[in-house]
């Protein structure tokens, strides 16, 4: 078997057993990107050097016991918008585009303390902002399942990454589906915890108040161990939670009797591709066929997650992009009269247009007269559809539906529309809107061959419903593939 | 006959708070140390960084908040202001807008017509911004991000002071009030307390209010005084000669005595303020707000009552001990340790204020420990030291703290108690000084001053002075 061809859960496993070392399995990893990233462009900076010194190291640690875990040794991709301490952090955006953290993020911290291998920061959209990771100032990614279609966004260097084997697995941020709509389009696997599970600490924030960082991985299993990874309580993060339950691995059942699944009609209606319709109503019948108690009903307030949605996050970018005004750091413009100007210049050259859009919406939103139309009737809309979901847990275990009405448009479709392209949102951001934990798996692909995502979404703190759901699904699926052939 | 016009203000006052950390991080808030030698990714405004409030912040506004008869706000919130400043590292001040800790309270001043009520509309925390410092020799800025962070209460007050004098009472109140909770030194000069002075004048018995001006720079009460008089002239002669008074920030300048508009109202910046996302709302619970309650110190007028009814000290001295805060412990602490309250009071009505003027020292700064000042007094009680060596050993009490039992041992100052050896030195003073002794007999009293003198000298100043009238009269 190819290394490659391994789960990050597999891999570690051979790696404890002497049966693959770290550095073979970097240098597999290595040798993939040599083949691939021309093509695909996941990667805004590959630490070829640093990850080969830390395979030793790691070994090492491996090899004396000290690092004994279930990631031990196993490279991995994380978002450009992560910071890392010593390696350049971009969020693919020219105004950072020299920008070397002095200081590593929670998260990453705490794969590092498992052992994990960095082998570089993945391309993502611009600040996050985008669906395609067509708005990076490096160049778009490409879909590995067809190169003529995006691989989504905004974390779709990493959900590329992944679905390339130019890692093992991959670190994302989503703040209204971006990386839960990648995965999907991918056909990898991909989930966004409850907000506060992850320390949101070293992450350069879009929506401080609806980001989270998550895994996207090659199966559901890998998926629960490195969430369990990752998740910690951070004192250096106010928002941070401690949970008394991140044992998700042991939700890993393969087993969804009596597990109530509502299958909410509003996801279902106009606008969503009929193949991806079929697929996720298949979906639907496999879990019901294992043992779920599924019934439709009505969510409701779906038409006001949208605007909702991009009037919040907006008004916190235009906040949280402040910072990026070329006095302390990143790029400043070379020739300036004097302070407003030098602002105004380098603010101007630095950000590209979807940021513009968004930092001037967010501004406007928030601007004196405005406010209370815009971002308090937004802020209420939000409490709402948290309500809204509150009543359809008190009925159900777990929400299913499509992860976005199509499968990944083709490269340089999207962004001519920037409405279309928000729209394409409708059934990620809700969840973020309520904080709620959701994941995204393959459920099989669409004539043209391109993967369709299947999401579950859960109560807040309760991943174990879907983690449960998804793996009994995964099962499932693998077992009829392999009737198949 | 010109009309009458009433002076409207209401202060700004913003106060550095006296914690070791800063608000959001845990930066020293030290002042006087390298360009930013005081910082982290937190208050230099780092791309990943987060807030984390300081507990220690929340407790001094409360305590403030309490002092001044506020309601505390039992769910409060940060939000951000917005506006683009290289010494705001982010951007944007984290502060509160729209619900400030602490809300609807008063202090008591005494007023132009007696003892008033001055309302203060709310106390809000928020954070210090760092400074520029602009090189004329390299032609550029530089920023030090050690303030930045620091933490603040901003108490606004309602527009109830109608004088100079109200606002200087006022200010007063409240940095007797803040020094004695221990929340800040509330210095002018060094910017810990900063006050901007919201001006407007109206007709006497108009029910409206005139248009305000906002005064900044004001570093000392002095400065506070001159500004608020300069600003009502000018303001009534703007509306005598028929003109508006304008809407706007105005800067003071001291040395010229005028001051001039910063912006006006048109150009007045949006902020954009919106709840901080990257905090959690405050909520602070009865038995949270009854532990601060506790701890308050016994403030002012409470002393005073005290020094007077119960420990016998005159009012005026009660007045003056208490007009600072490290004044009143060193009082308390000295008299703890066995020394008579009237006589501690007396050495720091004289010879401490007296050295505090001629060292350009406020009372906070003041570093001996009561332990020494008991022991000095005690020397004196017990005949050990005379007044005038006395004095010698306190200044050096006050300006290096020694301990005077063996500063006084170690240079020899103990008083010369020896009458046979008095009397030997008291006979040839009177044998030299034959004019004074018959002055003396003439019935001029003062001649035994000059004699008495005469015998001090002769003792290097260590003679008990009782022993040495008693025996110069015995000669006489």
């Amino acid at each position: 078997m190819n290394i490659l061809d391994y789960t990050a859960t597999e891999l570690a496993k051979k790696i404890k057993a002497h049966e693959v070392s770290v550095l073979e399995a970097t240098n597999a990893v290595l040798g993939q990107i040599d083949k691939t990233e021309d093509e695909y462009n996941c990667y805004v900076t590959i630490d070829r050097e640093g990850a080969l010194k830390k395979a030793e190291e790691v070994q090492a640690k491996i090899d004396s016991g000290e690092i004994d875990g279930p990631l031990a040794g196993v490279p991995v991709a994380i978002k450009d918008n992560m910071c890392t301490e010593g390696i350049l952090t971009t969020c693919s955006s020219k105004i950072l585009g020299n920008f070397v953290p002095t200081f590593t993020s929670e998260a990453v911290l705490n794969l590092e303390r498992a052992g994990a291998v960095i082998i570089g920061k993945t391309n993502m959209d611009e600040f996050a902002m985008g669906s395609t990771t067509e708005t990076s100032a490096f160049g778009p990614t490409k879909n590995p399942k067809n190169p003529e279609h995006v691989p989504g966004g905004s974390s779709g260097g990493s959900a590329a990454a992944v679905a390339a084997n130019e890692c093992f697995y991959a670190l994302g941020s989503d703040t209204g589906g971006s990386i839960r709509q990648p995965a999907g389009y991918c056909g990898v696997v991909g989930m966004k915890p409850t907000y506060s599970t992850v320390s949101r600490y070293g992450l350069i924030a879009y929506g401080s108040s609806l980001d989270q960082i998550g895994p996207l991985s090659k199966d559901v299993t890998d998926c629960a161990t490195i969430l369990e990874v990752i998740a910690s309580y951070d004192s250096k993060d106010s928002t941070s939670v401690k949970r008394e339950n991140t044992d998700f691995t042991s939700a890993l059942v393969d087993d969804v009797k009596g597990l109530r699944i509502g299958i909410p009609r509003d996801y279902f209606g106009e606008g969503l591709d009929s193949e991806v319709k079929d697929a996720v109503l298949k979906a639907a019948d496999v879990l019901k066929s294992k043992g779920a108690v599924v019934e439709e009903f009505d969510l409701g307030l779906v038409e006001y997650a949208i605007p909702a949605y991009y009037t919040i996050a907006a008004a916190e970018a235009s906040s949280n992009l402040e910072r990026f005004d070329g006095i302390k750091y990143g790029y400043r413009t070379e020739e300036y009269t004097d302070l407003h100007n030098m602002y105004k210049k380098t603010r101007s050259e630095g950000f590209g247009p979807e940021v513009k859009r968004r930092i001037m919406l967010g501004s406007f939103v928030l601007s004196s007269g405005y406010y209370d139309a815009y971002y308090l009737k937004a802020l209420r809309v939000k409490a709402l559809i948290k309500k809204a979901f509150d009543d359809a847990f008190a009925k159900y275990d777990v929400i299913l539906g499509p992860v976005a009405p199509t499968t990944a448009p083709k490269l340089g479709e999207s962004l001519s529309d920037p409405i279309k392209m928000y729209l394409g949102d409708i059934y990620t951001i809700s969840i973020n809107l309520a904080g709620l934990p959701g994941i995204c798996l393959p459920c099989g692909n669409d004539s043209k061959g391109l993967p369709i995502g299947l999401q579950l979404i859960g109560d807040c703190f309760k991943e174990n419903n879907i983690i449960r759901a998804a793996y009994t699904y995964e099962q499932a699926r693998n077992e009829m593939e392999k009737e198949v052939k | 006959m010109g009309k009458e016009y009433e002076t409207v203000i209401g202060l700004e006052v913003h106060v550095e708070l006296a914690t070791k950390t800063k608000i959001f991080c845990g930066c020293s808030t030290a002042f006087g140390a390298e360009p930013n030698a005081h910082t982290c990714p937190v208050c230099t405004g780092m791309p990943g960084s987060l807030p984390v409030l300081n507990k220690q912040v929340v407790e001094y506004a409360m305590a403030v908040g309490l002092a001044t008869n506020c309601d505390i706000t039992k769910y409060s919130k940060f939000d951000r202001k917005n506006y683009f400043y290289p010494d705001n590292p982010q951007n944007y001040q984290i502060s509160q807008l729209y619900l400030p800790i602490c809300r609807n309270g008063y202090v008591e001043i005494k007023g132009d017509d007696g003892m008033k009520k001055v309302g203060i509309h709310e106390i809000h925390m928020e954070e210090d911004a760092g400074k520029l410092i602009h090189s004329e020799w390299d032609d550029c800025s530089m920023v030090d991000y050690n303030r930045s962070g620091v933490p603040l209460i901003e108490i606004v007050s309602e527009p109830d002071m109608r004088s100079a004098e109200e606002v200087i009472a006022y200010l007063e109140k409240l940095r007797m009030t803040i020094q004695y909770l221990g929340a800040s030194d509330c210095k002018l000069n060094e910017g810990s307390m900063r006050a901007d002075v919201n001006l407007s004048v109206r007709e006497k018995g108009a029910k409206e209010f005139g248009t305000r001006t906002e005064m900044k720079n004001l570093n000392s009460f002095k400065a506070i005084s001159r500004a608020i008089e300069n600003e009502r002239q000018r303001q009534i002669d703007l509306i005598e000669d028929g003109e508006k008074v304008m809407q706007e920030t105005r800067r003071w300048d001291d040395t010229k005595e005028y001051s001039y508009p910063m912006r006006s109202k048109e150009d007045a910046q949006d902020y954009r303020y919106f709840p901080e996302p990257d905090l959690v709302p405050i909520v602070i619970d009865d038995e949270w707000i009854e532990r601060i309650k506790a701890a308050q110190p016994e403030f002012r007028e409470a002393k005073m009552e005290r020094y007077t009814k119960e420990m016998g000290i005159p009012e005026y001295d009660a007045d003056i001990i208490t007009s600072a805060k490290s004044l009143a412990d060193i009082f308390e602490e000295t008299v703890a340790l066995g020394a008579n309250a009237k006589k501690v009071s007396n050495y720091l009505m004289g010879e401490t204020m007296r050295l505090l003027k001629e060292h350009n020292m406020d009372a906070e700064d003041i570093r001996f420990s009561p332990v020494n000042l008991a022991k000095l007094l005690k020397l004196i009680d017990d005949n050990a030291i005379n007044s005038s060596v006395a004095k010698e050993v306190f200044e050096k009490i006050f300006t290096d703290d020694i301990d005077p039992e063996k500063y006084v041992e170690e240079n020899g100052l103990k008083m010369d108690n020896d009458e046979d050896g008095l009397r030997k030195i008291i006979e040839e003073v009177v044998a030299n000084n034959p004019q004074s002794v018959e002055d003396y007999h003439n019935g001029k009293e003062k001649a035994i001053g000059f004699l008495v003198g005469q015998t001090m000298k002769a003792t290097q100043g260590k003679a008990n002075p009782g022993i040495i009238n008693k025996i110069l009269k015995e000669l006489l």
